[in-house]
């Protein structure tokens, strides 16, 4: 008898409690299994197919609420590899026209992603196919139509600025869980800034198909759905009638146009010439479309506003004046004597002042004034004192948003380059170098490098009188204004008010008065100020720049013009600018302007071929 | 030396030992199928769950080799340090565990993680079994229970103190071992009474249920009595005094608290019942208007705790599982999902690796708490029941194995690892297929895990080494 071993007859209940229970786990078992067939049935319906729900894009609009990007249906045709069953491939391949072999290619493809898990087999089908295929869709178990959404583009403008979308990279799937294989996501301009506000969230359905590949019904009456989350629209600050005008008057032509509302720092309109339809870099015919544009030698996929660094040529005399004048290295009356043994000039009337120089673009006047700035005379040592000077005007020109990249929201904005000691360190070597190896900076021919929006962002400065706010292209995102703080902040210069009224009043002349450089830009309604500049180019014809804006007394509009290889500034770009300022501010073109300037230039074709027969 | 060596192997319970190893077999199987994917087949790739697996159970051999080294004498000798020990690590793992899937309850070893509520069953086991088997041992002394409920729900109470419900609720079943010695019959069906009455009211209202009482309460005066017209006045006024606030209710007269309603007609059927049964000499009246008094104290409080204790993600489960609210996307959805894929497994199963509901998402934590589904969807009522019965079968054996000891610390002991095994068998499989709340814990043997796997063979094996020496005494 074993010690301590009252109560063993309770072994028997516990046995019992044990078999009990497992009876009626055995009971409920063959109940599930065997006895009721509805969970088999559910199963046997190839249980459920998860749809991924599409968000629509958000549209793009212009400042006006004209639509720029909205969208259009596309038909993915989807394969689920484990599901598929032996079909008639003749007539499959016929039905989509594709051969045998990119069928089993693609099957292979799809099979290598995953056995389970649906991907797509053959992208965006004609509505004309998807309408036949869906009929017979029952005979190709496996298969399934889904259904999103493609760009479409209502007037075929602002290509650069809009960007396109396109299928996300492996990379960016790996780095974002949200994208899956075959998804789009904006890839430049304003589809890549402000993906995030534009894609939506995807939602997922979920519906009951049988081993015929019909869906049967929504699984649950839907409550598992998930809906999906449309996009935002988004209100750009682009003018599309200004943006439209641009572009055929820079069509033929190679360079760009960026303007701006001086007070907002808004970007009324960006062209970049040559360019292309937007329309080319969507649906199937995307690839190859894709690499014409990228093997063009005219470069259409590069955003020439945003990226072209030129030298700033004349123009930049207006920013050496105005340093000149806050550090006091002259004054508003300050003679130079057009010395051309100095540096080349044309020949003008003499420079009374400074307004006058503007005026007349002198070369020796701005070689004379930006000798002072760099030679301050700090240091007896000339290559010290040079390095002084140079830091003083740097830091100066910085303000004016040159040197640097805009915090824009444009992507792949180019910096253009304010070269520093460094800089120049390098090339001649240290204290080898003073104002004498550097002078061409004083008519802007030198190593300064700047891109037309920063041109335009000057002239923005100029009609402010002092300050900037920096440009971008996005005013609302659905209903709120966009909130970026970068596009609310003043960025201001150090440079007094009063010292701009000159440039402005010079300016004025340059359009306005004889011996003014730039008369093509005049128009009698409209105060227009502006400036020419002649950016040299070692490789060709110089280029043609012409920065304005308009009216004078409360500037609505600063623009900056670049026609590449087209001579002087006053020929090409002045009336073009003109007709701008004009278009924005008048909303139309005077008979006469149209009459000639307006025909003037589209009359103008560098580029054209004439086609062959 | 070599008599003795033999010995061992001639006593060693290898009908245990072979269920043992079947079971780890079939468990491997079925975590191969539930992450399987053409990608991935090399059952040795240590990437994959199957992989893992393999090693652990590699390591589960060297383990049992350990055990069998080790004298019995020293399992009888070290309960009180081993559940010290675990206790520490407890507390270890509330101060630094890792939190996964919302539970607190992992150790990161660098290079395995462990998860020291598994070894906590075991070493309670131990303590309760070395407490119990004390000579002489009066389990009914108040301090004896007071101990012995210390030892059970210590390392209770530290694994629900790391959001670990599952784990802390096994300790429960060990009642089965103190009713195996001397815990009186009344309590087992007491608990069981109250779960009864707990369920009820959630599924029914507290209104019912007190009816239900207070009915019962006329019928055992009525069974006692044997005076049915009284009966039927009784149970009248006592329709009458429930009608009657249910009424004002009803047609919306004026609201009536719901405690009220049931006070009320107790009051009512109380006065009736306690003048008839004193008329009649009924004894034990007193004692059946406090156990009906208390019944509805009972209701009422689980119907307050159940709305306002609980967190909504337990109420959802409690809901869910008695059919109440039907919550897709909660605790439902896994449910449903489990019962397709078990039920879609028809008699015979859709065959080895053919399973499309356990794969890809439809049932979740397919290769840990809800791997029954593949066994269910791939293997079928015949897969299905061969497991539940294969388990059964070693249950019995253990309970077998407890009754031939010599030594009641033996004895206990394999009551607790029995209560353990069937715990977790009744609760993992009760979830999927719906029988029971889903509260995440593993099926001994067949979920993906070392942790657990190592947890459930040392438990298994300490007890076959104690059985080699079962002619023994080992207290």
């Amino acid at each position: 008898m074993p010690v301590n071993n009252q109560n063993s007859d309770k072994q028997w209940v516990i046995g019992g409690i044990f078999i009990v229970l497992v009876l009626i786990f055995l009971i409920r078992l063959f109940y599930i299994q065997v006895w009721d067939n509805a969970y088999q049935l559910t199963a046997e319906s190839n249980s459920q197919r998860h749809v991924t729900q599409y968000p629509a894009r958000g549209l793009i609009l212009d400042r006006n609420g004209k639509v720029l990007v909205q969208n259009q249906a596309a038909y993915d045709l989807m394969v689920v590899p484990k599901q598929v069953q032996e079909f008639d491939t003749l007539e499959f391949c016929k039905m989509l026209s594709i051969t045998n072999k990119e069928l089993k290619e693609k099957l292979k493809k799809a099979k290598l992603y995953s056995w389970y898990k649906p991907s797509i087999f053959l992208k965006q089908v004609s509505f004309e196919d998807y309408a036949t295929f869906q009929e017979h869709l029952f005979r190709f178990p496996g298969f399934f139509v889904q259904t999103r959404t493609l760009r479409d583009y209502p007037m075929p403008t602002a290509t650069h600025l809009l960007g396109y979308v396109g299928e996300v990279s492996e990379k960016q799937i790996e780095n974002n869980s949200y994208y899956n294989l075959g998804d789009y996501i904006g890839i430049s301009g304003i589809e890549k800034t402000y993906e995030q506000e534009l894609r939506g969230t995807k939602g997922n359905k979920i519906f009951l198909v049988d081993v015929h590949n019909r869906i049967k019904g929504e699984f649950r009456d839907g409550d598992f759905d998930i809906m999906a989350i449309p996009g935002y629209n988004i209100t750009t600050t682009i003018d599309a009638e200004l943006q439209l005008f641009g572009e055929q008057l820079m069509e033929y032509k190679i360079g760009s146009i960026v303007a701006i509302e001086p007070s907002t720092g808004e970007i009324l309109a960006l062209i970049s010439a040559p360019s292309y339809n937007p329309a080319m870099l969507v649906g199937r015919a995307r690839s190859l479309n894709y690499s014409h544009l990228q093997n063009d030698s005219l470069k259409p996929l590069f955003n020439r506003a945003l990226t072209a660094q030129y030298p700033p040529g004349s123009i930049f005399k207006i920013i050496n004046g105005l340093i000149g004048l806050q550090g006091q290295f002259i004054n508003w009356h300050t003679h130079f004597t057009c010395d051309k043994s100095l540096v080349g000039c044309h020949n003008h009337p003499t420079n009374d002042n400074i307004e006058k120089a503007i005026q007349f673009s002198c070369n020796p006047y701005f070689f004379q004034t930006y000798k002072k700035i760099i030679q301050q005379g700090k240091d007896n040592n000339r290559f010290i004192d040079s390095r002084y000077g140079l830091t003083y005007w740097r830091n100066y020109v910085l303000e004016f948003g040159l040197g640097k990249k805009l915090k824009s929201d444009l992507p792949n904005i180019s910096s253009g380059s304010i070269p520093d000691t460094t800089f120049y360190d390098k090339w001649y070597g240290k204290e080898r170098w003073a104002f004498s190896n550097i002078a061409s900076n004083s008519i802007g021919q030198g190593e300064v490098m700047v891109v037309p929006i920063q041109m335009a962002n000057l002239v923005a400065i100029i009609a402010n009188k002092g300050y900037y706010i920096t440009p971008h292209v996005v005013k609302k995102v659905g209903e709120k204004t966009n909130a970026n703080p970068e596009f609310l902040t003043i960025h201001p210069t150090s440079i007094d008010t009063k010292w701009f009224e000159t440039v402005q009043n010079a300016m004025y002349a340059v359009v306005n008065e004889a011996h003014g450089t730039a008369g093509r830009a005049r128009i009698d309604s409209i105060a227009v100020c502006g400036k020419t500049g002649t950016v040299q180019n070692p490789h060709g014809e110089d280029h043609s720049v012409f920065i304005a804006f308009a009216p004078k007394d409360n500037p609505q509009i600063a623009i900056a013009v670049y026609v590449e290889n087209s001579g002087f500034g006053g020929t090409w770009a002045a009336p073009i600018a003109s007709l701008m300022i004009e278009k924005y501010i008048n909303g139309e073109i005077s008979e006469y302007n149209t009459k000639y300037k307006q025909q003037r230039i589209l009359d103008y074709k560098p580029l054209y071929v004439e086609p062959s027969k | 030396m070599l008599n003795r060596a033999s010995s061992f192997w001639a006593r060693l319970d290898w009908i245990t030992v072979g269920v043992y190893f079947l079971l780890v077999f079939l468990g491997w199987l079925n975590i191969y199928a539930a992450v399987y994917d053409q990608d991935h087949q090399n059952i040795f790739d240590i990437s994959q769950k199957y992989g893992m697996q393999l090693l652990w159970i590699g390591a589960s051999v060297i383990l049992i080799i350990m055990i069998f080294l080790v004298d019995s004498r020293f399992y009888a000798a070290f309960p009180y340090p081993i559940y010290a020990l675990v206790l520490i690590l407890l507390l270890l793992v509330l101060a630094f565990g890792k939190e996964v899937n919302g539970a607190k309850s992992w150790i990161d070893l660098g290079l395995i993680r462990l998860q020291p509520a598994e070894f906590a069953k075991l070493s309670t086991a131990l303590a309760l079994a070395k407490f119990t088997s004390t000579y002489n041992f009066k389990l009914l002394k108040f301090r004896n229970l007071l101990i012995v409920g210390a030892i059970m729900f210590t390392p209770s109470l530290l694994i629900l103190l790391q959001n670990d419900t599952g784990s802390a609720l096994v300790y429960s079943s060990l009642i089965l071992v103190l009713y195996r010695e001397g815990l009186p019959g009344w309590v087992l069906v007491l608990l069981a009474f109250i779960v009864i009455l707990f369920i009820l009211t959630l599924l029914h209202g507290v209104g019912t249920v007190a009816f239900i009482i207070l009915g019962l309460m006329l019928l055992y005066y009525y069974f006692n009595a044997r005076d049915f017209r009284t009966s039927l006045i009784a149970f009248g006024i006592l329709l009458i005094a429930y009608s009657i606030p249910y009424a004002f209710n009803y047609f919306e007269w004026f609201s009536i608290p719901t405690n009220l309603l049931i006070i009320v007609p107790f009051v009512f059927a109380s006065i009736i019942f306690v003048y008839f049964a004193y008329r009649k000499n009924i004894n034990r009246i007193y004692s059946i208007v406090g156990i009906t008094l208390l019944s509805l104290m009972f209701i009422l409080t689980v119907d307050y705790g159940f709305n306002n204790v609980l967190i909504q993600h337990q109420r959802d489960r409690i809901n869910n599982l008695l059919g109440i609210e039907f919550d897709p996307l909660g605790a439902g959805y896994n449910v449903n999902q489990s019962l397709i894929a078990i039920g879609s497994g028809g008699f015979s199963g859709k065959g080895y690796l053919q399973g499309t509901q356990t794969k890809y998402d439809f049932v979740p934590e397919q290769s840990t708490d809800f791997i029954f589904c593949t066994v269910g969807e791939e293997w079928g009522f015949l897969g299905t029941s061969s497991i539940l019965l294969l388990f059964t079968f070693l249950l019995i054996r253990i309970l077998i194995i407890a009754e031939r000891q010599k030594s009641s610390f033996t004895r206990i002991y394999a009551y607790g690892v029995a209560s353990i095994f069937f715990f977790h068998l009744i609760i993992n499989v009760g979830m999927t297929i719906g029988l029971a709340p889903v509260i995440g814990i593993p099926l001994p043997f067949f979920s993906y895990g070392g942790s657990s796997l190592w947890a459930f063979t040392i438990l298994l094996f300490i007890l076959l080494r104690l059985d080699v020496s079962r002619d023994q005494l080992l207290n």
